[in-house]
């Protein structure tokens, strides 16, 4: 089997590894795959951590581990965490970003610079009319929201900005 | 990478991770104690989040070949941390599991001190010549801004707040000053890592510092000590430190001292 098959078939099952602390979306989805390379069966896969203080990260690169071994044509794994570039929320696709919504979660802006305001709507009927409870929430990641219009309680994930990528 | 620059870049890296280690320890000492529900998760999620950061640093220590991550962090003797003393210091008098009587409004000035300051550093650390620090400082740098959103909207309030909140905040103002010095400084080695191209001067980021402090002590009506930030109990970059740094690590490493494996999950 070619590496190119190889790695079309790792791209496939790398969408059914899911963010273990946000069970609807894929790894794939939330953008944090940065790269896949094969080279003779031996498989290189670069991850980008949401944030840092993560402490899914190990699960993850467990759970990756164990997706990608016993594929054919993969002798070896070895998954690497790099911030460079560092992850930003405008790496989760437009699924990722419905099936946030459909957990419950606001996504974050889809092209947010800093200093851009966050407009926040509701996952569950769209209604921007809300209120910040806790910027932190369950996970660093998150926050915890209520709206005024459905009232119900949300979270919503944090918008990380690309705003120093032109520096570099 | 001659042994010149390897030799100070790994002290910078040293005081980077230890600062925010041992800073995200007395945070987490917090747990079940803040002042209210909230609080207790948001901090938690700030502790684990800048303990993440810690690990960035040790792990860049560990691809220098200075020994394992966790081994840095755990197995060092107090001597060999590079933290500034006011972080190490407790959050009050008493012990986690024994009568905590903790100070928030030094816990949230020690903070806002804090955050200000790492953020100024992390801007100057992206122009740093050894590029995986200064990837490892975009990255922080991401998250940074939120952790300092939620001490100034303490600090804001508490000095807004009663008198008795006034009275406690200035008092742990005052308490911080004196030891501030010893966090922005860096250390006997801190001409060489802006000559070598590591980090912008010690002196421009204290300034920024004092500008930018100067600025959020306007807003809420106190004027700033009119003496520089002091190191009373010692310089930490250069290994001297409190009591309060060997009580935090005999805590901190106390089960990966006595089973290093029971510590992995």
């Amino acid at each position: 089997m070619s590496d190119q098959t190889v790695k079309e078939e790792i791209l496939q099952v790398l969408q059914t590894v899911k963010d273990p602390e946000l069970p609807t979306i894929s790894i794939v989805e939330l953008g944090m795959l940065e790269d896949v390379t094969v080279s003779s069966g031996v498989v290189n896969v670069t991850l980008l951590p949401t944030f840092s203080g993560c402490p899914a990260l190990d699960l993850i690169e467990n759970n990756v581990r164990s997706a990608l071994v016993g594929l054919d044509g993969v002798k070896e794994v070895h998954v690497h965490f790099s911030f460079d570039p560092p992850w930003t929320t405008d790496r989760i696709s437009p699924e990722g970003r419905e099936q946030l919504k459909a957990f419950g979660i606001a996504p974050p802006p889809a092209n947010h610079r800093e200093g851009d305001p966050w407009v926040i709507e509701c996952p569950y009927c769209g209604s921007d009319v809300v209120t910040m409870e806790n910027l932190f929430g369950p996970t660093a990641c998150r926050s915890i929201l209520y709206c005024r219009s459905c009232r119900n309680p949300f979270e919503a994930m944090k918008p990380v900005a690309r705003f120093d990528f032109e520096e570099k | 990478m001659t042994p010149e620059y390897k030799e100070v870049l790994t002290e910078l890296l040293f005081q980077l991770a230890d600062d925010d280690f041992i800073h995200a320890f007395r945070g987490s000492e917090w747990l079940g104690l803040a002042p209210h529900i909230e609080e207790d998760v948001a901090f938690s999620s700030i502790n684990q989040d800048t303990m993440g950061h810690a690990v960035i640093y040790y792990k860049l220590l560990e691809d220098l070949g200075m020994g394992a991550a966790d081994d840095l962090a755990h197995l060092r003797d107090a001597s060999a941390f590079r933290n500034g003393v006011l972080l190490e210091f407790k959050n009050g008098s008493g012990e986690y599991l024994d009568s905590p009587q903790y100070d928030w409004a030094f816990t949230v000035v020690r903070h806002l001190f804090y955050d200000v300051y790492k953020k100024i550093k992390l801007e100057a650390l992206k122009q740093s010549n050894y590029e995986p620090l200064a990837n490892a400082a975009r990255k922080i740098l991401t998250e940074q801004t939120y952790h300092l959103m939620h001490w100034q909207t303490w600090f804001r309030q508490l000095m807004q707040s009663t008198e008795e909140a006034r009275a406690r905040m200035e008092q742990a103002l005052l308490r911080c000053w004196e030891d501030m010095g010893g966090v922005l400084t860096y250390g006997q080695y801190g001409d060489e890592m802006t000559a070598l191209g590591l980090i912008g001067s010690e002196e421009a980021l204290k300034n920024t510092w004092l500008a930018e402090i100067t600025k959020l002590f306007s807003e809420v009506d106190y004027k700033k000590p009119s003496d520089e930030p002091k190191m009373a109990h010692g310089n930490g970059r250069n290994g001297e430190h409190s009591a309060d740094l060997d009580h935090a690590l005999k805590i901190l490493s106390e089960v990966y001292r006595s089973d290093s494996q029971a510590s992995g999950w």
